[in-house]
């Protein structure tokens, strides 16, 4: 059977050589411990970022083709000039943009799955949360990434908050602890779906008419009764106008809480459930 | 106790169910440590839920099993200290560089930033990817892309390593760098279990065989036992002239007996597990005027095992037609 074999075709002494020094010359260290097992995890997510910024790209664009033509197309009608409008309408577009891109962290977590990464991650002796808490780790970082390219696209635009950078900086932060509990709704959906398409179709199909039928371009007074109540009681109605008022210094802390809590009301239910699903593969 | 230690892998009764499909109907292992062993089946025959099991990726519905001495249920985490799995379902990361797979395992595994990065260049280079190091894993050739697979499942030296296919779909150079750095972690003293649908593969590195269909182990043994339980080898004759078929059958039979005439009218076959028999059958023939072709003499190959123990043939599609008509008489004789 060996004389059909080319010999060219098989591997040199020296390349097995090569192979079995590589074999004998590690020791087994001692198992990496959890929080160093899901940091290593996060760096992971952070080089997707650094490989695949189209990602980014992706869930930001969209939102900055809505404030520009939004700001000069019906800035004029809606608020009597573009500043005005920008004014309003900017820190609802960083609620947007940080909250597309949650849908993402299910998108990847199902390519993962689908691929078999998942079953790889599985098949190794660390903390079983670690994958997870590694990606939340990472996506959080692109939330904020995400969040603060808005910002200075707004600010290019002649957007100026009233609270000054702190208060930019503390609307980012409450969006991007909403989006982390948002997200867990998304991995549950990514480890029940089929495909990641489905995911994105799914999770896009749910963030989109919640994230319109908000008060993140129109002041929800102008609208028809049944529509305005439904507005008014959105979670995203409710943060996009904590968001405002942190910008604006004029924050009310009922709309804080209530939006800590949603969020904290979505992570103790989705987190366990992902992580539940995620343990039987 | 002693055999304990003997063996990496003890199943026994092993049983996985998806809603109507009993997936896995009662296998039963044993793999001693230090061998190559081969799981043998067509697609969809249990190997790879076998494996899955084994691995401690899914949980069985009945049975058990010892991987290196722990319980695959309540000893999952020490069983994946000792195990790594390697192939078509345990996937490196695409989006990831080569060397970043690498680091990444080597962290998750334990070790330190630079002790990682080092042992990733190590691999790379022994493994003759070092100038692919850099680039995504998506872009890797499927030769390359399998070598990453391995390197990655050993950038710490498992003690038993599950290997699913892990040269399906590659060219033979591929396929036999792959099998070169199998039998350099065998000599190294890892265990290795191997899945595979390709019967050469198996020939060529395991020790032992089990042969899966349907969910069950039909057929266990080496390599040449489950050849020998199939039948004796045999001598197989093609004639210059179809014409003197009749005559050289006529001679086979005295000599070898059971002749039997194949689908090419020029060719016939004979058991013959003699050597010597088989040559003194052959000058036979050229005493009679017979004009030999070419002929062969040989052990059955293990695609006639596979067709003689479970009724249908390894590959569903026969990538060699005259094979099949081959093991068919084979198994003809067999039945007669």
């Amino acid at each position: 059977m060996s004389t059909k074999s080319n010999h060219a075709d098989l591997m040199t002494e020296a390349d097995e050589a090569a192979v079995r020094r590589a074999i004998s010359s590690i020791e087994r260290p001692p198992p990496a411990s959890s929080l160093s097992a899901a940091l290593t995890f996060g760096w992971r997510g952070m080089l997707k970022v650094r490989h695949v910024p189209e990602q980014l790209l992706d869930v930001t664009i969209t939102p900055v083709m809505f404030v520009v033509m939004f700001t000069y197309v019906f800035g004029g009608e809606v608020s009597g000039s573009t500043g005005d409008y920008l004014q309003y309408l900017l820190p609802g577009i960083l609620v947007m943009s940080v909250l597309f891109t949650t849908v993402y962290s299910g998108v990847a977590l199902n390519s993962d799955l689908t691929k078999g990464v998942v079953d790889w991650f599985r098949s190794l002796p660390i903390w079983r949360p670690a994958p997870l808490m590694g990606s939340m780790l990472g996506d959080s970082v692109r939330y904020l990434l995400a969040g603060t390219v808005i910002i200075l696209v707004g600010v290019a635009l002649g957007y100026r908050p009233e609270a000054g950078v702190g208060g930019a900086v503390a609307a980012l932060g409450l969006v991007v602890i909403f989006a982390f509990g948002l997200s867990w709704v998304f991995t549950t959906l990514g480890l029940v779906l089929r495909s990641p398409s489905a995911v994105m179709s799914a999770g896009f199909m749910g963030i989109f008419p919640l994230t319109f039928l908000s008060n993140v371009f129109v002041d929800p007074e102008t609208l028809p009764g049944p529509l305005e109540a439904f507005v008014n009681v959105n979670p995203i109605s409710i943060l996009v106008n904590a968001s405002r008022g942190l910008m604006g210094g004029n924050a009310d802390s009922g709309d804080i809480a209530i939006v800590l809590a949603v969020a904290v009301g979505l992570t103790a239910v989705f987190a366990p459930l992902t992580t539940r699903l995620y343990r039987r593969g | 106790m002693t055999t304990q230690s003997l063996l990496a892998i003890e199943a026994t009764g092993l049983v996985k169910t998806f809603g109507e499909t009993r997936a896995v109907d009662g296998v039963d292992l044993s793999v001693r440590t230090g061998s190559v062993y081969g799981v043998l089946g067509p697609n969809g025959a249990g190997k790879t839920t076998t494996i899955r099991m084994l691995a401690t990726l899914i949980r069985p519905d009945a049975g058990s099993a010892r991987v290196m001495g722990h319980d695959i249920v309540d000893e999952a985490e020490a069983v994946r200290r000792a195990v790594s799995l390697t192939g078509q379902l345990a996937s490196v990361d695409e989006d990831l560089t080569g060397a970043e797979n690498l680091i990444l395992i080597g962290r998750l595994l334990g070790l330190k930033r630079a002790p990682a990065k080092e042992r990733a260049g190590e691999l790379l280079e022994a493994f003759g990817i070092s100038e692919a190091a850099g680039r995504l894993v998506k872009t890797y050739s499927g030769g390359m892309r399998r070598r990453l697979d391995v390197a990655a499942s050993i950038v710490v030296t498992p003690e038993l390593m599950f290997l699913d296919e892990p040269t399906t779909g590659l060219d033979p150079r591929s396929r036999n760098q792959v099998w070169g750095i199998i039998r350099a972690l065998v000599a190294e003293g890892t265990t290795i279990l191997l899945c595979t649908q390709y019967l050469e593969e198996a020939d060529q590195l395991a020790d032992g065989i089990a042969v899966i269909d349907h969910g069950r182990v039909i057929a266990e043994g080496t390599p040449g036992q489950l050849k020998a339980s199939v039948g004796s080898g045999a001598l197989r004759v093609r004639l210059l002239d179809p014409e003197q078929r009749p005559e050289a059958a006529r001679l086979l039979d005295k000599e070898l007996g059971a002749v039997s005439l194949e689908p090419d009218p020029a060719a016939l076959s004979a058991p013959c597990v003699d050597a010597d028999r088989g040559a003194y059958a052959l000058a036979e023939l050229a005493r009679a005027g017979v004009k030999i072709a070419d002929f062969s003499l040989g052990q059955p190959s293990l695609d006639e095992v596979f067709l003689a123990l479970t009724g249908h043939p390894a590959e569903e599609t026969p990538a060699d037609d005259t094979h099949n008509v081959a093991a068919n008489s084979i198994a003809e004789e067999q039945g007669a």
